[in-house]
Protein backbone atom coordinates (compact mmCIF):
# COMPACT_ATOMS: atom_id res chain seq x y z
CA UNK A 1 0.00 0.00 0.00
CA UNK A 2 2.82 2.51 1.48
CA UNK A 3 4.83 1.26 -2.02
CA UNK A 4 1.85 2.50 -4.53
CA UNK A 5 1.16 5.66 -2.50
CA UNK A 6 4.94 6.46 -2.86
CA UNK A 7 4.52 5.67 -6.04
CA UNK A 8 1.39 7.99 -6.87
CA UNK A 9 3.28 11.26 -5.29
CA UNK A 10 6.43 10.55 -6.92
CA UNK A 11 4.71 10.27 -10.29
CA UNK A 12 2.41 12.76 -9.83
CA UNK A 13 2.90 15.02 -12.77
CA UNK A 14 3.09 11.83 -15.03
CA UNK A 15 -0.30 11.23 -13.42
CA UNK A 16 -1.78 14.60 -13.83
CA UNK A 17 -1.10 14.56 -17.42
CA UNK A 18 -2.79 11.46 -18.55
CA UNK A 19 -6.05 12.10 -16.55
CA UNK A 20 -6.01 15.69 -18.40
CA UNK A 21 -4.90 14.48 -21.52
CA UNK A 22 -7.69 11.68 -21.76
CA UNK A 23 -10.27 14.17 -21.13
CA UNK A 24 -8.62 16.63 -23.60
CA UNK A 25 -9.05 13.68 -26.19
CA UNK A 26 -12.52 12.80 -25.81
CA UNK A 27 -13.61 16.98 -25.46
CA UNK A 28 -11.98 17.99 -28.55
CA UNK A 29 -13.48 15.42 -30.83
CA UNK A 30 -16.26 14.70 -29.25
CA UNK A 31 -18.42 16.45 -31.90
CA UNK A 32 -17.23 15.73 -35.34
CA UNK A 33 -19.22 15.32 -37.90
CA UNK A 34 -19.14 11.92 -39.70
CA UNK A 35 -17.35 12.80 -42.74
CA UNK A 36 -14.36 13.58 -40.94
CA UNK A 37 -13.76 10.65 -38.96
CA UNK A 38 -11.42 9.33 -41.80
CA UNK A 39 -9.42 12.25 -41.81
CA UNK A 40 -9.53 12.71 -37.93
CA UNK A 41 -8.37 9.46 -37.96
CA UNK A 42 -5.68 9.83 -40.34
CA UNK A 43 -4.56 13.00 -38.46
CA UNK A 44 -4.35 11.30 -35.46
CA UNK A 45 -2.72 8.69 -36.79
CA UNK A 46 0.27 11.21 -37.88
CA UNK A 47 0.20 12.47 -34.11
CA UNK A 48 0.81 9.37 -32.80
CA UNK A 49 3.79 9.06 -34.98
CA UNK A 50 5.41 11.46 -31.84
CA UNK A 51 7.26 8.04 -31.06
CA UNK A 52 9.90 9.05 -33.34
CA UNK A 53 11.17 11.60 -30.41
CA UNK A 54 11.83 8.17 -28.56
CA UNK A 55 13.70 6.52 -31.48
CA UNK A 56 15.85 9.25 -31.67
CA UNK A 57 16.73 9.06 -28.58
CA UNK A 58 17.19 5.60 -28.80
CA UNK A 59 19.48 6.28 -31.72
CA UNK A 60 21.25 9.22 -30.15
CA UNK A 61 22.15 7.10 -27.36
CA UNK A 62 23.13 3.64 -29.07
CA UNK A 63 26.97 3.55 -28.56
CA UNK A 64 29.15 3.07 -31.81
CA UNK A 65 29.58 -0.30 -31.11
CA UNK A 66 26.80 -1.62 -30.00
CA UNK A 67 25.35 -3.06 -33.45
CA UNK A 68 21.86 -4.37 -31.98
CA UNK A 69 21.01 -1.19 -30.58
CA UNK A 70 22.16 0.91 -33.92
CA UNK A 71 20.14 -1.63 -36.30
CA UNK A 72 17.12 -1.60 -34.23
CA UNK A 73 17.29 2.08 -33.68
CA UNK A 74 18.17 2.99 -37.21
CA UNK A 75 14.72 0.73 -38.17
CA UNK A 76 12.39 2.32 -35.38
CA UNK A 77 13.66 6.28 -36.80
CA UNK A 78 12.70 5.28 -40.25
CA UNK A 79 9.68 3.57 -39.54
CA UNK A 80 8.83 6.59 -37.09
CA UNK A 81 9.30 8.90 -40.25
CA UNK A 82 7.08 7.02 -42.29
CA UNK A 83 4.41 7.40 -39.56
CA UNK A 84 4.66 10.90 -39.07
CA UNK A 85 5.77 12.08 -42.82
CA UNK A 86 3.46 9.51 -44.15
CA UNK A 87 0.34 10.43 -41.85
CA UNK A 88 0.52 13.68 -42.20
CA UNK A 89 0.53 14.15 -46.29
CA UNK A 90 -2.26 11.53 -46.14
CA UNK A 91 -4.47 13.55 -44.31
CA UNK A 92 -3.42 16.58 -46.32
CA UNK A 93 -4.50 14.66 -49.50
CA UNK A 94 -7.47 13.29 -48.07
CA UNK A 95 -8.66 17.48 -46.82
CA UNK A 96 -8.14 18.56 -50.06
CA UNK A 97 -10.65 17.02 -51.45
CA UNK A 98 -12.52 18.67 -48.58
CA UNK A 99 -11.35 22.33 -49.35
CA UNK A 100 -11.99 21.79 -53.40
CA UNK A 101 -15.31 20.94 -52.15
CA UNK A 102 -15.44 24.74 -50.46
CA UNK A 103 -14.34 26.63 -53.30
CA UNK A 104 -16.86 25.12 -55.81
CA UNK A 105 -19.61 25.92 -53.08
CA UNK A 106 -18.81 29.76 -52.89
CA UNK B 1 20.17 26.47 -21.50
CA UNK B 2 19.59 24.39 -24.38
CA UNK B 3 17.17 21.95 -21.98
CA UNK B 4 15.48 24.83 -21.26
CA UNK B 5 14.35 25.51 -24.87
CA UNK B 6 13.99 22.34 -25.34
CA UNK B 7 11.09 22.00 -22.57
CA UNK B 8 9.55 24.99 -24.42
CA UNK B 9 9.69 22.87 -27.60
CA UNK B 10 7.81 20.17 -26.17
CA UNK B 11 5.44 22.66 -24.43
CA UNK B 12 4.79 24.09 -27.89
CA UNK B 13 4.52 20.89 -29.55
CA UNK B 14 1.68 19.52 -27.26
CA UNK B 15 -0.26 22.64 -27.71
CA UNK B 16 0.00 22.50 -31.15
CA UNK B 17 -1.34 18.69 -30.94
CA UNK B 18 -4.03 19.22 -29.39
CA UNK B 19 -5.20 22.22 -31.14
CA UNK B 20 -4.74 20.63 -34.54
CA UNK B 21 -6.63 17.70 -33.41
CA UNK B 22 -9.23 20.25 -32.29
CA UNK B 23 -9.36 21.93 -35.48
CA UNK B 24 -9.68 18.24 -37.14
CA UNK B 25 -12.64 18.01 -36.40
CA UNK B 26 -14.04 21.42 -38.12
CA UNK B 27 -15.06 20.89 -41.75
CA UNK B 28 -13.69 24.36 -42.44
CA UNK B 29 -10.09 24.21 -40.20
CA UNK B 30 -9.38 20.90 -41.00
CA UNK B 31 -6.69 21.15 -43.18
CA UNK B 32 -4.70 24.23 -41.45
CA UNK B 33 -5.41 22.11 -38.20
CA UNK B 34 -3.33 19.50 -40.12
CA UNK B 35 -0.57 21.86 -40.53
CA UNK B 36 -0.74 23.34 -37.09
CA UNK B 37 0.06 19.61 -35.85
CA UNK B 38 2.47 18.84 -38.47
CA UNK B 39 4.65 21.93 -37.61
CA UNK B 40 4.65 21.17 -34.34
CA UNK B 41 5.83 17.60 -34.64
CA UNK B 42 8.99 19.17 -36.66
CA UNK B 43 9.78 21.84 -33.69
CA UNK B 44 9.49 18.71 -31.32
CA UNK B 45 11.69 16.26 -33.36
CA UNK B 46 14.88 19.25 -34.26
CA UNK B 47 14.14 20.27 -30.55
CA UNK B 48 15.41 16.12 -29.58
CA UNK B 49 17.98 16.06 -32.32
CA UNK B 50 20.07 19.17 -30.82
CA UNK B 51 18.60 20.08 -27.75
CA UNK B 52 18.26 16.67 -25.50
CA UNK B 53 21.18 15.71 -23.08
CA UNK B 54 20.42 12.74 -20.74
CA UNK B 55 21.30 12.31 -17.45
CA UNK B 56 24.73 13.07 -17.69
CA UNK B 57 23.96 15.96 -19.80
CA UNK B 58 25.65 14.22 -22.99
CA UNK B 59 24.43 14.90 -26.61
CA UNK B 60 22.83 12.56 -28.52
CA UNK B 61 25.61 11.05 -31.11
CA UNK B 62 24.94 9.34 -34.42
CA UNK B 63 23.48 12.00 -35.83
CA UNK B 64 24.88 10.77 -39.21
CA UNK B 65 22.71 7.55 -38.68
CA UNK B 66 19.67 10.15 -37.39
CA UNK B 67 19.31 12.14 -40.16
CA UNK B 68 20.05 9.25 -42.45
CA UNK B 69 17.02 7.51 -41.60
CA UNK B 70 14.87 10.64 -40.91
CA UNK B 71 15.48 11.10 -44.52
CA UNK B 72 14.75 7.45 -45.94
CA UNK B 73 11.58 7.17 -43.88
CA UNK B 74 10.45 11.24 -45.21
CA UNK B 75 11.20 10.13 -48.48
CA UNK B 76 9.07 7.12 -48.55
CA UNK B 77 6.79 8.42 -46.50
CA UNK B 78 6.17 11.50 -48.50
CA UNK B 79 6.01 9.34 -51.97
CA UNK B 80 3.48 6.53 -51.41
CA UNK B 81 1.17 9.20 -49.47
CA UNK B 82 0.99 11.34 -52.77
CA UNK B 83 1.26 8.45 -55.44
CA UNK B 84 -1.52 6.27 -53.24
CA UNK B 85 -5.08 6.16 -55.23
CA UNK B 86 -8.24 8.17 -53.33
CA UNK B 87 -9.23 4.87 -52.97
CA UNK B 88 -6.85 3.14 -50.93
CA UNK B 89 -5.90 5.66 -48.93
CA UNK B 90 -7.82 4.07 -45.68
CA UNK B 91 -5.37 0.77 -46.47
CA UNK B 92 -2.17 4.39 -46.47
CA UNK B 93 -3.31 4.92 -43.22
CA UNK B 94 -3.28 1.63 -41.54
CA UNK B 95 0.14 0.89 -43.34
CA UNK B 96 1.17 3.97 -41.46
CA UNK B 97 -0.04 3.34 -38.25
CA UNK B 98 1.82 -0.05 -38.00
CA UNK B 99 4.66 1.39 -38.77
CA UNK B 100 4.38 3.73 -35.81
CA UNK B 101 3.00 0.83 -34.04
CA UNK B 102 6.78 -1.22 -34.79
CA UNK B 103 8.78 1.67 -33.99
CA UNK B 104 7.31 1.64 -30.27
CA UNK B 105 8.06 -2.32 -30.34
CA UNK B 106 11.54 -1.61 -31.48
CA UNK B 107 12.05 1.38 -28.62
CA UNK B 108 11.17 -1.56 -26.19
CA UNK B 109 13.67 -4.33 -27.57
CA UNK B 110 16.54 -1.83 -27.58
CA UNK B 111 15.89 0.17 -24.05
CA UNK B 112 15.24 -3.27 -22.60
CA UNK B 113 18.65 -4.86 -23.99
CA UNK B 114 20.39 -1.99 -22.04
CA UNK B 115 18.88 -3.41 -19.15
CA UNK B 116 20.02 -6.80 -19.95
CA UNK B 117 23.63 -6.00 -20.63
CA UNK B 118 23.16 -3.74 -17.22
CA UNK B 119 21.96 -6.88 -15.27
CA UNK B 120 24.78 -9.21 -16.95
CA UNK B 121 27.31 -6.16 -15.76
CA UNK B 122 26.16 -5.58 -12.40
CA UNK B 123 24.33 -8.94 -11.75
CA UNK B 124 21.74 -6.88 -9.55
CA UNK B 125 18.35 -7.48 -11.46
CA UNK B 126 16.15 -4.96 -8.77
CA UNK B 127 15.11 -2.04 -9.32
CA UNK B 128 14.11 -1.97 -13.20
CA UNK B 129 10.42 -2.80 -11.98
CA UNK B 130 8.49 -0.07 -13.29
CA UNK B 131 10.78 0.40 -16.21
CA UNK B 132 10.55 -3.12 -17.48
CA UNK B 133 6.57 -3.22 -17.06
CA UNK B 134 6.63 0.37 -19.35
CA UNK B 135 9.01 -1.59 -21.67
CA UNK B 136 6.88 -4.73 -21.73
CA UNK B 137 3.94 -3.14 -22.55
CA UNK B 138 5.13 -1.12 -25.10
CA UNK B 139 6.07 -3.79 -26.63
CA UNK B 140 3.16 -5.85 -26.31
CA UNK B 141 0.54 -2.96 -27.53
CA UNK B 142 3.13 -1.37 -29.95
CA UNK B 143 3.14 -5.03 -31.60
CA UNK B 144 -0.38 -6.10 -31.53
CA UNK B 145 -1.04 -1.89 -33.46
CA UNK B 146 1.64 -3.63 -36.06
CA UNK B 147 0.51 -7.02 -36.56
CA UNK B 148 -2.88 -5.85 -36.38
CA UNK B 149 -2.36 -3.01 -38.78
CA UNK B 150 -0.53 -5.29 -41.22
CA UNK B 151 -3.81 -7.35 -41.59
CA UNK B 152 -5.98 -4.91 -41.75
CA UNK B 153 -4.30 -3.42 -44.53
CA UNK B 154 -4.04 -6.74 -46.35
CA UNK B 155 -7.65 -7.15 -46.15
CA UNK B 156 -8.53 -3.68 -47.38
CA UNK B 157 -6.58 -4.19 -50.71
CA UNK B 158 -7.94 -8.13 -50.75
CA UNK B 159 -4.48 -9.88 -50.57
CA UNK B 160 -5.94 -11.22 -46.95
CA UNK B 161 -9.16 -13.16 -46.96
CA UNK B 162 -11.75 -13.23 -43.72
CA UNK B 163 -9.98 -16.19 -41.89
CA UNK B 164 -11.92 -17.46 -38.75
CA UNK B 165 -12.07 -21.30 -36.99
CA UNK B 166 -14.11 -22.22 -34.08
CA UNK B 167 -12.64 -21.11 -30.53
CA UNK B 168 -10.57 -18.37 -32.26
CA UNK B 169 -11.84 -15.56 -29.48
CA UNK B 170 -11.07 -18.47 -26.57
CA UNK B 171 -7.54 -18.97 -27.98
CA UNK B 172 -6.93 -15.40 -29.17
CA UNK B 173 -7.79 -14.76 -25.08
CA UNK B 174 -5.40 -17.20 -24.08
CA UNK B 175 -2.28 -15.70 -26.14
CA UNK B 176 -3.06 -12.34 -25.05
CA UNK B 177 -3.35 -13.69 -21.47
CA UNK B 178 0.15 -16.07 -21.11
CA UNK B 179 2.01 -12.51 -23.11
CA UNK B 180 0.52 -10.94 -20.13
CA UNK B 181 2.07 -13.69 -17.86
CA UNK B 182 5.40 -13.94 -19.40
CA UNK B 183 5.17 -9.94 -19.43
CA UNK B 184 4.27 -10.11 -15.62
CA UNK B 185 7.10 -12.45 -14.67
CA UNK B 186 9.50 -10.46 -16.74
CA UNK B 187 8.82 -7.40 -14.31
CA UNK B 188 9.77 -9.52 -11.44
CA UNK B 189 12.59 -11.06 -13.07
CA UNK B 190 14.36 -8.98 -15.87
CA UNK B 191 17.32 -11.26 -16.04
CA UNK B 192 15.32 -13.33 -19.11
CA UNK B 193 16.03 -11.37 -21.64
CA UNK B 194 14.69 -14.33 -24.08
CA UNK B 195 11.27 -13.85 -22.67
CA UNK B 196 11.06 -10.52 -23.88
CA UNK B 197 11.10 -12.53 -27.92
CA UNK B 198 8.38 -14.96 -26.53
CA UNK B 199 6.56 -12.14 -25.58
CA UNK B 200 7.12 -10.32 -29.07
CA UNK B 201 6.06 -13.45 -30.84
CA UNK B 202 2.71 -13.56 -29.06
CA UNK B 203 2.06 -9.85 -29.37
CA UNK B 204 2.81 -10.40 -33.23
CA UNK B 205 0.52 -13.45 -33.32
CA UNK B 206 -2.21 -11.99 -31.21
CA UNK B 207 -2.54 -9.00 -33.16
CA UNK B 208 -3.16 -11.00 -36.16
CA UNK B 209 -5.52 -13.45 -35.01
CA UNK B 210 -7.17 -10.15 -33.44
CA UNK B 211 -7.96 -9.04 -36.74
CA UNK B 212 -8.45 -11.89 -38.87
CA UNK B 213 -11.77 -12.48 -38.13
CA UNK B 214 -13.37 -9.35 -38.44
CA UNK B 215 -15.37 -8.30 -42.08
CA UNK B 216 -13.60 -6.21 -44.33
CA UNK B 217 -16.10 -3.68 -44.13
CA UNK B 218 -15.14 -2.89 -40.31
CA UNK B 219 -12.19 -2.42 -41.01
CA UNK B 220 -12.01 1.42 -40.54
CA UNK B 221 -13.30 0.61 -36.82
CA UNK B 222 -10.58 -1.51 -36.48
CA UNK B 223 -7.93 0.98 -38.00
CA UNK B 224 -8.78 3.76 -35.86
CA UNK B 225 -8.55 1.06 -32.55
CA UNK B 226 -5.27 0.14 -33.49
CA UNK B 227 -4.37 3.78 -33.85
CA UNK B 228 -5.35 4.44 -30.27
CA UNK B 229 -3.40 1.49 -29.45
CA UNK B 230 -0.29 3.01 -30.90
CA UNK B 231 -1.10 6.09 -29.45
CA UNK B 232 -0.59 4.52 -26.30
CA UNK B 233 2.59 2.89 -27.13
CA UNK B 234 3.59 5.94 -27.93
CA UNK B 235 2.86 7.28 -24.48
CA UNK B 236 4.86 4.21 -22.62
CA UNK B 237 7.63 5.74 -24.30
CA UNK B 238 6.69 9.17 -22.91
CA UNK B 239 6.90 7.47 -19.50
CA UNK B 240 9.99 5.84 -20.26
CA UNK B 241 11.90 8.93 -21.01
CA UNK B 242 9.80 11.13 -18.56
CA UNK B 243 9.29 12.92 -22.06
CA UNK B 244 6.19 15.13 -21.76
CA UNK B 245 5.79 15.84 -25.60
CA UNK B 246 5.63 11.52 -26.35
CA UNK B 247 3.08 11.25 -23.45
CA UNK B 248 0.47 14.05 -24.10
CA UNK B 249 0.41 12.90 -28.29
CA UNK B 250 0.11 9.38 -27.24
CA UNK B 251 -2.53 9.64 -24.65
CA UNK B 252 -4.35 12.50 -26.67
CA UNK B 253 -4.33 9.93 -29.51
CA UNK B 254 -5.37 7.02 -27.36
CA UNK B 255 -7.98 9.08 -25.94
CA UNK B 256 -9.34 10.77 -29.01
CA UNK B 257 -8.74 7.71 -30.51
CA UNK B 258 -10.54 5.60 -28.71
CA UNK B 259 -13.57 8.14 -28.73
CA UNK B 260 -13.43 7.89 -32.59
CA UNK B 261 -14.01 4.51 -32.62
CA UNK B 262 -17.02 4.47 -30.44
CA UNK B 263 -18.23 7.21 -32.57
CA UNK B 264 -17.80 5.20 -35.88
CA UNK B 265 -19.60 2.56 -34.22
CA UNK B 266 -22.42 4.34 -33.67
CA UNK B 267 -22.57 5.86 -37.02
CA UNK B 268 -23.32 2.17 -38.14
CA UNK B 269 -25.79 1.99 -34.76
CA UNK B 270 -23.41 -0.95 -33.82
CA UNK B 271 -21.97 -1.50 -30.46
CA UNK B 272 -17.52 -1.81 -30.90
CA UNK B 273 -17.92 -5.10 -28.90
CA UNK B 274 -20.42 -6.57 -31.50
CA UNK B 275 -17.47 -5.29 -34.21
CA UNK B 276 -15.07 -6.98 -32.44
CA UNK B 277 -16.49 -10.56 -31.72
CA UNK B 278 -19.37 -10.03 -34.01
CA UNK B 279 -20.39 -11.51 -37.42
CA UNK B 280 -20.71 -8.48 -39.95
CA UNK B 281 -18.82 -10.28 -42.97
CA UNK B 282 -16.68 -12.04 -41.04
CA UNK B 283 -18.88 -15.10 -39.53
CA UNK B 284 -21.24 -16.38 -41.69
CA UNK B 285 -22.81 -18.39 -39.72
CA UNK B 286 -24.47 -15.48 -38.01
CA UNK B 287 -25.57 -13.74 -41.25
CA UNK B 288 -27.70 -16.59 -42.77
CA UNK B 289 -30.47 -16.22 -40.36
CA UNK B 290 -31.53 -12.85 -42.34
CA UNK B 291 -32.45 -14.05 -45.43
CA UNK B 292 -35.57 -14.26 -46.43
CA UNK B 293 -35.58 -13.99 -50.27
CA UNK B 294 -32.13 -16.05 -51.34
CA UNK B 295 -33.00 -17.54 -54.69
CA UNK B 296 -36.36 -15.08 -55.60
CA UNK B 297 -36.73 -13.57 -58.46
CA UNK B 298 -35.52 -10.07 -60.00
CA UNK B 299 -35.66 -8.32 -62.78
CA UNK B 300 -33.45 -6.94 -65.52
CA UNK B 301 -33.13 -3.22 -66.73
CA UNK B 302 -31.74 -2.70 -70.17
CA UNK B 303 -29.08 -0.26 -70.79
CA UNK B 304 -31.24 1.79 -73.22
CA UNK B 305 -34.25 1.64 -71.11
CA UNK B 306 -32.75 2.83 -68.12
CA UNK B 307 -31.27 6.02 -70.16
CA UNK B 308 -34.81 6.57 -71.26
CA UNK B 309 -36.12 6.21 -67.57
CA UNK B 310 -33.57 8.54 -66.22
CA UNK B 311 -33.84 11.03 -69.56
CA UNK B 312 -37.22 11.46 -68.90
CA UNK B 313 -37.51 11.71 -65.12
CA UNK B 314 -37.81 14.93 -63.21
CA UNK B 315 -35.81 14.14 -60.77
CA UNK B 316 -32.56 11.26 -60.09
CA UNK B 317 -31.28 10.43 -57.09
CA UNK B 318 -27.75 8.80 -57.07
CA UNK B 319 -26.74 6.62 -54.37
CA UNK B 320 -23.28 5.90 -54.58
CA UNK B 321 -21.51 2.97 -52.86
CA UNK B 322 -18.09 1.04 -52.51
CA UNK B 323 -18.27 -0.23 -56.06
CA UNK B 324 -18.39 3.28 -57.61
CA UNK B 325 -15.06 3.77 -55.81
CA UNK B 326 -13.62 0.41 -57.16
CA UNK B 327 -14.58 1.32 -60.52
CA UNK B 328 -13.07 4.74 -60.42
CA UNK B 329 -16.19 5.76 -62.26
CA UNK B 330 -16.69 9.13 -59.79
CA UNK B 331 -15.77 11.48 -63.17
CA UNK B 332 -18.08 9.17 -65.69
CA UNK B 333 -20.65 9.81 -62.71
CA UNK B 334 -20.41 13.31 -62.87
CA UNK B 335 -20.82 13.89 -66.62
CA UNK B 336 -23.84 11.40 -66.62
CA UNK B 337 -25.19 14.36 -64.29
CA UNK B 338 -24.46 17.14 -66.01
CA UNK B 339 -25.87 15.25 -69.05
CA UNK B 340 -29.31 14.63 -67.29
CA UNK B 341 -28.94 18.08 -65.76
CA UNK B 342 -28.75 19.97 -69.60
CA UNK B 343 -32.11 17.74 -70.43
CA UNK B 344 -33.86 19.19 -67.42
CA UNK B 345 -33.41 16.35 -64.80
CA UNK B 346 -32.59 17.79 -61.53
CA UNK B 347 -29.97 15.07 -60.22
CA UNK B 348 -28.39 14.83 -56.65
CA UNK B 349 -26.34 12.64 -54.67
CA UNK B 350 -27.83 10.26 -51.67
CA UNK B 351 -24.47 9.80 -49.24
CA UNK B 352 -24.73 6.94 -46.44
CA UNK B 353 -22.19 7.55 -43.80
CA UNK B 354 -20.48 4.27 -43.83
CA UNK B 355 -20.72 4.28 -47.78
CA UNK B 356 -17.74 2.77 -49.52
CA UNK B 357 -14.98 1.43 -47.07
CA UNK B 358 -14.49 4.52 -44.78
CA UNK B 359 -17.01 7.53 -43.51
CA UNK B 360 -16.78 10.46 -46.07
CA UNK B 361 -15.03 8.23 -48.54
CA UNK B 362 -18.15 9.07 -51.29
CA UNK B 363 -17.58 12.79 -50.32
CA UNK B 364 -13.89 12.61 -50.78
CA UNK B 365 -14.57 10.63 -54.45
CA UNK B 366 -17.11 12.81 -55.87
CA UNK B 367 -15.42 15.92 -54.50
CA UNK B 368 -12.31 14.67 -56.53
CA UNK B 369 -14.63 14.83 -59.89
CA UNK B 370 -15.92 18.28 -58.95
CA UNK B 371 -19.15 17.27 -58.28
CA UNK B 372 -21.25 20.02 -56.72
CA UNK B 373 -20.93 20.17 -52.73
CA UNK B 374 -25.12 21.11 -52.29
CA UNK B 375 -25.75 18.03 -54.80
CA UNK B 376 -24.35 15.94 -51.71
CA UNK B 377 -27.37 14.94 -49.25
CA UNK B 378 -26.71 13.56 -45.76
CA UNK B 379 -28.73 10.63 -45.17
CA UNK B 380 -31.53 12.16 -43.49
CA UNK B 381 -32.31 14.95 -45.89
CA UNK B 382 -31.67 12.27 -48.79
CA UNK B 383 -34.29 10.01 -47.04
CA UNK B 384 -36.84 13.02 -47.19
CA UNK B 385 -36.44 13.54 -50.63
CA UNK B 386 -36.77 9.99 -51.81
CA UNK B 387 -40.79 9.95 -52.27
CA UNK B 388 -39.61 13.03 -54.69
CA UNK B 389 -37.94 11.11 -57.19
CA UNK B 390 -38.32 9.47 -59.64
CA UNK B 391 -35.40 7.32 -60.29
CA UNK B 392 -33.00 6.33 -57.83
CA UNK B 393 -29.85 4.91 -58.92
CA UNK B 394 -27.69 2.81 -57.06
CA UNK B 395 -24.18 2.33 -58.03
CA UNK B 396 -22.38 -0.66 -56.29
CA UNK B 397 -24.25 0.14 -53.08
CA UNK B 398 -25.26 -2.81 -51.17
CA UNK B 399 -25.71 -2.69 -47.05
CA UNK B 400 -26.65 0.60 -46.85
CA UNK B 401 -29.70 0.63 -48.57
CA UNK B 402 -30.80 -3.17 -47.28
CA UNK B 403 -34.04 -3.16 -46.09
CA UNK B 404 -33.08 -5.88 -43.53
CA UNK B 405 -31.56 -3.66 -41.46
CA UNK B 406 -34.87 -2.02 -41.14
CA UNK B 407 -37.50 -4.74 -40.94
CA UNK B 408 -35.81 -8.03 -40.15
CA UNK B 409 -34.30 -8.22 -36.19
CA UNK B 410 -32.51 -11.54 -37.02
CA UNK B 411 -30.42 -9.47 -39.52
CA UNK B 412 -26.53 -8.95 -38.31
CA UNK B 413 -27.37 -5.13 -39.76
CA UNK B 414 -30.62 -4.86 -38.09
CA UNK B 415 -30.81 -1.04 -36.29
CA UNK B 416 -28.27 0.55 -38.61
CA UNK B 417 -30.38 3.41 -40.60
CA UNK B 418 -30.16 3.14 -44.50
CA UNK B 419 -31.02 5.25 -47.22
CA UNK B 420 -34.71 4.43 -48.09
CA UNK B 421 -34.96 4.36 -51.63
CA UNK B 422 -38.14 2.16 -51.66
CA UNK B 423 -39.97 5.25 -51.28
CA UNK B 424 -38.83 6.57 -55.03
CA UNK B 425 -41.12 5.43 -57.72
CA UNK B 426 -38.36 3.46 -59.45
CA UNK B 427 -35.17 2.04 -58.51
CA UNK B 428 -32.34 0.88 -60.74
CA UNK B 429 -29.33 -0.86 -58.82
CA UNK B 430 -26.12 -1.02 -60.84
CA UNK B 431 -23.96 -4.20 -59.39
CA UNK B 432 -21.57 -6.59 -60.83
CA UNK B 433 -23.35 -9.61 -60.12
CA UNK B 434 -25.85 -10.96 -57.66
CA UNK B 435 -23.37 -11.40 -55.07
CA UNK B 436 -23.92 -9.97 -51.95
CA UNK B 437 -22.15 -7.21 -50.65
CA UNK B 438 -19.21 -6.73 -48.04
CA UNK B 439 -21.43 -7.79 -45.05
CA UNK B 440 -22.04 -10.80 -46.69
CA UNK B 441 -26.12 -10.97 -46.41
CA UNK B 442 -28.21 -11.13 -48.82
CA UNK B 443 -30.34 -7.82 -49.57
CA UNK B 444 -34.29 -8.02 -50.25
CA UNK B 445 -34.13 -4.75 -52.29
CA UNK B 446 -33.20 -6.52 -55.12
CA UNK B 447 -36.17 -8.82 -55.22
CA UNK B 448 -38.95 -6.10 -54.75
CA UNK B 449 -40.83 -4.90 -57.69
CA UNK B 450 -40.10 -1.61 -58.04
CA UNK B 451 -36.27 -2.86 -58.24
CA UNK B 452 -34.54 -3.49 -61.50
CA UNK B 453 -31.23 -4.74 -61.79
CA UNK B 454 -28.47 -3.53 -64.32
CA UNK B 455 -25.03 -5.80 -64.32
CA UNK B 456 -21.82 -4.82 -64.95
CA UNK B 457 -18.97 -2.65 -64.13
CA UNK B 458 -20.13 0.56 -62.44
CA UNK B 459 -17.62 2.35 -65.00
CA UNK B 460 -18.21 0.66 -68.38
CA UNK B 461 -22.63 1.25 -67.46
CA UNK B 462 -21.83 4.67 -66.92
CA UNK B 463 -19.91 5.09 -69.95
CA UNK B 464 -22.63 3.24 -72.15
CA UNK B 465 -25.37 5.15 -70.60
CA UNK B 466 -24.09 8.36 -71.56
CA UNK B 467 -23.90 7.21 -74.47
CA UNK B 468 -26.86 6.10 -74.58
CA UNK B 469 -28.53 9.56 -73.33
CA UNK B 470 -26.62 11.20 -75.61
CA UNK B 471 -28.55 9.37 -78.30
CA UNK B 472 -32.17 10.04 -77.11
Amino acid sequence: MENILHWISENQQIIYIVILMIFVGIEIIGRVPSVLHTPLMSGANAIHGVVIIGAIIVMGKAETDNYLALVLGFLAVILGTLNVVGGFVVTDRMLEMFKGKKKTNV
Amino acid sequence: MGEYILTVCYLIASVTFILGLKMLSNPVTARKGNLVAATGMTIAILGTIFLYRDETGTNLHNLGWIFGGLFIGGVIGTLAAKKVKMTSMPEMVSLFNGMGGACAALISLVEFNHIANEILLTGISTGYTGKVLIIVLGLIIGSVSFAGSMIAWGKLNGSVKDFSFPGQNILNLLILAVALGAGAYLVINPGHPFLLYVILCLSLIYGIFFVMPIGGADMPVVISLLNSFTGVAAACGGFLYNNKVMLTGGILVGAAGTLLTILMCKAMNRSLLNVLIGSFGGNKTGATGGTTAQGGHYKEISLSDSAMLMSYANKVMIVPGYGLAVAQAQHICHELEKMLNDKGVEVKYAIHPVAGRMPGHMNVLLAEADVNYEKLLEMDDANDEFKTCDVVLILGANDVVNPAAKNDPASPIYGMPILEVELAKNVIVNKRSMKPGYAGIENDLFFRPKTSMLFGDAKKVLQDLVSEIKAI
